[in-house]
């Protein structure tokens, strides 16, 4: 068992454990918690898989951006107690029995699958990772899609502001 | 240059990706807090941006990153949007359980 192997499965149990944990924790602070520890072991193993500024980008954009969000907005609404109340126990039943057929059905299409490869894997020798490259074919193929990327931002943050702004009495 | 995939192994990660994405439909159907929804659609859209990665470095080709960029900055709108709708929710209702979110008119 090498050392990247130990490396992966405790990237991997951290990741599912923390996942787990923010569904199953009842303040919703908690859950955040847990859910910032879960993105940065995605972005754990982002590195593990030799790709950096992917890493970076999902660090910055998911911990940081995307969690202060949510944080601000549990503590805007006041939620930090734990007083929701359960869903009914028949709900609650059918949710474990369809998450149990969800991971039994993809699990076994996936090991029932015919293996693409006996264990090794191509190597092409040329770089196709790096930032650098990775900014070359993103403004040279995808150049239109990226443009449009802007808009939707843009799209994003007038319909952002629109709704929270305060509405005017209709008199 | 040598393959990390040659000391991990593909499934291993299609594995990885499939228990969380479940995770993730398991807090949509579990909860009923929005915004523990709302964490559990994060949490099913990092599984698919994972497994895009993964196989990016099994082809050795650059295109599942910057499709994984363009899913990121997709995700980040989205979830502007959705925390504008759930504070406005939280402002007429009171409270932003989502079997309160019956009608269309409110």
């Amino acid at each position: 068992m090498s050392s990247i192997l130990i490396i992966f499965g405790v990237l991997a149990a951290i990741t599912i454990a923390t996942a787990f944990l923010t569904i199953y924790s009842r303040n919703p602070i908690h859950s955040a918690i847990y859910l910032v520890i879960c993105f940065f072991s995605i972005a754990g193993h982002y590195l593990l898989l030799n790709a950096q500024f992917l890493a970076i980008v999902h660090i910055i954009v998911y911990s940081g951006a995307i969690m202060i969000l949510f944080l601000f907005t549990i503590m805007l609404m006041n939620l930090n107690k734990e007083n929701e109340v359960h869903k009914p126990r028949i709900t609650r039943l059918g949710a474990i029995v369809s998450f149990c057929l969800i991971s039994l059905v993809l699990i076994a299409i996936f090991v029932n699958s015919k293996p693409i490869t006996d264990g090794s894997y191509d190597v092409l020798g040329e770089d196709y990772q790096s930032i650098k490259v990775l900014g070359k074919v993103l403004l040279n193929e995808y150049m239109v899609p990226f443009e449009f990327a802007s808009i939707l931002l843009l799209v994003a943050m007038i319909g952002t502001v629109l709704l929270s702004k305060k509405e005017k009495s209709e008199k | 240059m040598n393959n990390i995939l040659n000391q991990i192994g593909i499934e291993n990660y299609i594995f990885l990706s499939v228990i969380l994405f479940c995770i993730g439909v398991f807090g949509v159907l579990y909860r009923r807090n929005a915004i523990i929804v709302f964490m559990s659609i994060e949490i099913m859209l990092n599984a698919v941006n994972l497994l895009f990665v993964a196989f990016s470095t099994y082809h050795q080709d650059a295109q599942g990153q910057v499709f994984v960029f363009f899913s990121m900055a997709v995700a980040a709108a989205e979830v502007a949007v959705g925390l504008a709708i759930l504070v406005s929710i939280f402002k007429n209702l009171g409270s932003i359980d989502i079997n309160n979110l019956k009608n269309l008119k409110g």
